[in-house]
């Protein structure tokens, strides 16, 4: 059995300090395994989020060699253990401790959106009839796992700390998932549009790279909102028509 | 006492997951204030892991489908021992409640009408779960989450319960610290809703989160309400194996459900060798008629792959005893054949087990569209918990009730794939309800400022042994990870007295080191602290599994006695209830299940 070094960063929010571990390493590690290890070996207070360790709770983020992961799903095998791994924070987000973050801006982000709504139900039984083909891109968007790496990449969020003006690409999914499901029948557009800053993205696709869930996070979800949001207040022809809508309804 | 933050709710509810959410909205919409605490970050909770679906007798799929059916197959899974009320309530109220998630804006897989789609299942009669794909858990928390964060209900986020209020028999409140701080809270209440799910970290094989501890069933313990059924723990046929560091890792009944096949080294399908007299009636014999099942053929019988968990657990382990392995110590379960039988196949695993391509893909370097995936049994869920009213799921406590898999009953001696999100929104609603109800009903309790002393200064206790000075003290993870190795080996499928007699020996002596642990670092985000406070709950949860399993003597659903092999129809009779004695040690005693009224008999005779 082989051993790597890790080094973790710790500290709380005055700062800290990178520090070196060594863990073993076996077959089919991954990341939270050496976290694990050297927080019940070396260091029993190391400040971590996990749950489930498989993928499927999105807690156990972090900054791996750099780069926005979740610590479970990233085999050792697919990092280079001949130097030092760095397991870092994420960087969007205050520290609290160690590797935790106070992610509480994002719970406070997703109460602003407006909620579900849905149209009158289709059938006298209360139910709807939706086609599978009509709800395949919400479904894509609904795997979301809360991650938050997204957040962390989004350069808007990560150093332009535009916290107040933009929601950021989670939360844009989020209001893609709402818009684009075939039951909704809120208005959303307003503040997209203002509030929540979708004009902010410049579509560099780096939150669509780190989705561990393969969320095509900027083509399918914030390109359209933005499509929406020009059309509903930017397209001249669009503005005519809806004046002319207006008026007839008074 | 020092002066804590004390925050006041007409309800609390403890435990974030689909239980505690629904009770929550349900609560809220009773128009009372609802606190809830949630040891991880919203969203987090387990009910997010799970896979295959929710089962409901919409009749969707399959028109023949209804609640007594539902009952039928869910009695016959729990070996008629489970609380029949909860399980006709369950059936009969099952598919009301996934018709409300999609009103609150969950997306379901379709049927080609555009209806909630549903799909085989284990022990199920017909297709009755609505999934999506297989994330189902995902999409259920998520819609109440959402649907719970617009209600006004105060989130509690990073706490831990560590001890329940009481004010003359009756609960008020609860104690314990924010994980963030590190500092200590006081909820005042005037009823408690436990909703904390599961115990599987009580064990080294398990596909549970680091937060199934067992907090409901050890605060309900030590407040004094009674537990029943807990010699019940499932273990999942089907986790990983392989490699090690995702061994237990669950691995959806869905593949089952969607044509996937358990076979031994040899190739054989080792599962038609043993069907159990009571499903012989409606399992397929033969392969052809298992696939034409799997591919909603209504004439043909289900393959005995689909039977319930605890058969084929044992009769995995059993292949493996018995040299027919896999070669990682496990047996091989196969998507990848439906191949030879539908034309787009791997795309239509892809599609619909778009996260077990994805865990061994990425986990166990195995494509499952190409290839068998090696499965053993893992630590899932258990039946047993607080006893509650079917109706009310009020504990034995007054103001202290439980949802969920923390509380017992609905699912007897063995728990069908899909019935645990159906229950965790049915009884998760009723508990909010009269949770609520029972707020309204009686003025807020008064807190005993000692209990909460004696509980602030039990929890600090850690910090002042110094582990570092080779004092006799340790860390608390390797007393977890021996308590967990012991569970695993002792008191695990197969069950015999001298082994579980050698756990309670070994328990005691666990809980004398647990007296011992010390933490290094201060409170504030200290797992190390954290791991020390949960060995209470799992060294109670587990003395319970044992002095239960040691007192059932017989082998019913998930309790299997190597040395009473056999059904005894009298124990058949009685739940094994564990209280805390007036002198702090566990009693253990047997009362008689409630009767079942004719019209139920008749519908179980029917359905044989």
């Amino acid at each position: 059995m082989s051993t790597a070094t890790f080094r973790i960063w710790r500290g709380d929010a005055q700062g800290g300090e990178f520090r070196e571990y060594p863990a073993e390493v076996s077959e089919g590690m991954v990341v939270l395994d050496a976290l694990l290890q050297i927080q019940a070996r070396h260091a029993n207070d190391l400040a971590c989020r996990w749950n489930c360790k498989a993928g499927k709770c999105g807690s156990c983020s972090a900054e791996v060699n750099g780069i926005p992961r979740l610590m479970c799903m990233t085999r050792l095998s697919q990092i280079p253990l001949d130097q030092p791994v760095t397991i870092e924070p994420l960087k969007a987000f205050p520290v609290v401790r160690d590797l935790a973050t106070d992610l509480s801006w994002n719970y406070r982000v997703k109460k602003k959106i407006k909620p579900f709504k849905p149209r009158p139900p289709d059938a006298a039984d209360g139910t709807w009839r939706m086609a599978q083909e009509d709800v395949d891109r919400v479904q894509e968007f609904r795997k979301c796992i809360e991650c938050f790496l997204c957040q962390d990449v989004c350069h808007v969020l990560r150093e332009h700390h535009q916290h107040e003006k933009f929601i950021g690409p989670r939360f844009l999914v989020y209001t893609a998932a709402l818009e684009m499901h075939p039951l909704d029948t809120e208005d959303r557009l307003p503040e997209l549009k203002q509030a929540h800053g979708v004009g902010l993205c410049n579509i560099t696709k780096c939150c669509t790279k780190v989705c561990p869930e393969d969320i095509t996070i900027t083509d399918n979800a914030i390109i359209p909102l933005k499509e929406r949001v020009v059309d509903e207040f930017y397209d001249p022809l669009g503005w005519l028509a809806k004046q002319a809508r207006n008026a007839l309804k008074r | 006492m020092p002066d804590y933050e004390t925050v006041e709710h007409d309800v609390l509810i403890i435990g974030s997951g689909g239980a505690g959410l629904r009770a929550a909205i349900e609560a809220s919409a009773a128009g009372v204030s609802v606190g809830m605490v949630s040891k991880c970050l919203l969203g987090k909770a387990h009910t997010v892991m799970a896979e295959g679906g929710i089962a409901a007798a919409l009749a969707n799929v399959d028109d023949r489908d209804n609640w007594k059916v539902h009952f039928a197959d869910t009695m016959r899974g729990g070996q008629y021992v489970n609380n029949w009320r909860m399980a006709e309530l369950h059936a009969k109220e099952a598919p009301d409640r996934v018709r409300e998630l999609e009103a609150w804006g969950a997306v379901f897989d379709r049927t080609p009408d555009g209806r909630i789609l549903q799909r085989n299942f284990g022990g199920h009669k017909y297709p009755r779960l609505a999934h999506v794909g297989d994330r189902t858990g995902l999409e259920l928390i998520r819609t109440l989450q959402d649907r719970g964060v617009h209600r006004g209900i105060d989130v509690h986020m990073e706490v831990c319960v560590i001890e329940l209020l009481q004010d003359g028999g009756r609960v008020i409140g609860a104690f314990g610290y924010d994980r963030e701080r590190g500092k200590f809270r006081i909820f005042h209440a005037k009823a408690v809703v436990l909703a904390t799910g599961g115990v599987g970290k009580a064990y080294k094989i398990t596909s549970n989160s680091w937060d199934c501890t067992g907090d409901g069933h050890a605060l309900a313990y030590h407040a004094g309400a009674a537990l029943i059924d807990m010699e019940y723990l499932q273990f999942h046929p089907t986790g990983m194996v392989w490699p090690p560091s995702v061994c237990g890792m669950l691995v959806t009944e869905g593949v089952r459900g969607e044509g996937g096949i358990l076979t031994n080294k040899d190739g054989k399908r080792f599962m038609f060798d043993h069907i159990p007299d009571n499903y012989k009636a409606q399992t397929a014999d033969n392969e052809e008629e298992g696939w034409r099942y799997t591919q909603g053929d209504k004439k043909a019988r289900r393959p005995p792959d689909l039977l319930t968990r605890d058969h084929i657990a044992r009769c995995i382990v059993r292949e493996i005893k018995e040299g027919r392995g896999s070669p990682h110590g496990g047996v091989f379960l196969d998507i990848s054949w439906i191949k030879q039988r539908i034309s787009n196949a791997e795309e239509h695993i892809r599609r619909k087990l778009p996260s077990m391509y994805h865990q061994f893909k990425q986990l166990g370097d195995v494509d499952i569209t190409r290839e068998a995936m090696e499965v053993g049994p893992t630590t899932h869920y258990i039946m047993g918990g607080v006893k509650v009213d079917a109706d009310t799921e009020m504990s034995t406590m007054p103001g202290l009730f439980a949802a969920g898999e923390c509380a017992a009953g609905i699912n007897g001696a063995n728990r069908l794939g899909g019935n645990s999100l159906s229950d965790i929104i049915v009884f998760g609603k009723r508990a909010g309800e009269f949770a609520a109800k029972f707020a309204k009903g009686n003025k807020a309790g008064q807190i005993n400022a000692a209990q909460v002393e004696e509980a602030a200064q039990r929890a600090l206790e850690p910090f002042s042994r110094n582990v570092t000075a080779g004092a006799g003290f340790e860390g608390p993870y390797q007393v977890q990870f021996d308590l967990q190795e012991m569970m695993q080996n002792l008191v695990g499928i197969v069950r015999r007295e001298d082994e579980i007699l050698r756990a309670l020996d070994g328990l005691q002596r666990l809980n004398a080191r647990a007296q011992r642990v010390g933490v290094t670092g201060h409170r504030q985000f200290n797992p190390g602290w954290h791991t020390a406070l949960d060995l209470r709950s799992l060294l109670t949860v587990s003395e319970a599994i044992a002095r239960a399993a040691l007192e059932r003597k017989e082998s019913r659903g998930a309790q299997f006695r190597d040395d009473f092999p056999n059904k005894d129809t009298a124990l058949g009779r009685e739940s094994v209830v564990i209280r805390k004695g007036a002198n702090g040690s566990m009693q253990v005693n047997r009362e008689p299940l409630p009767e079942m009224p004719e019209h139920l008999k008749q519908v179980i005779d029917e359905m044989k």
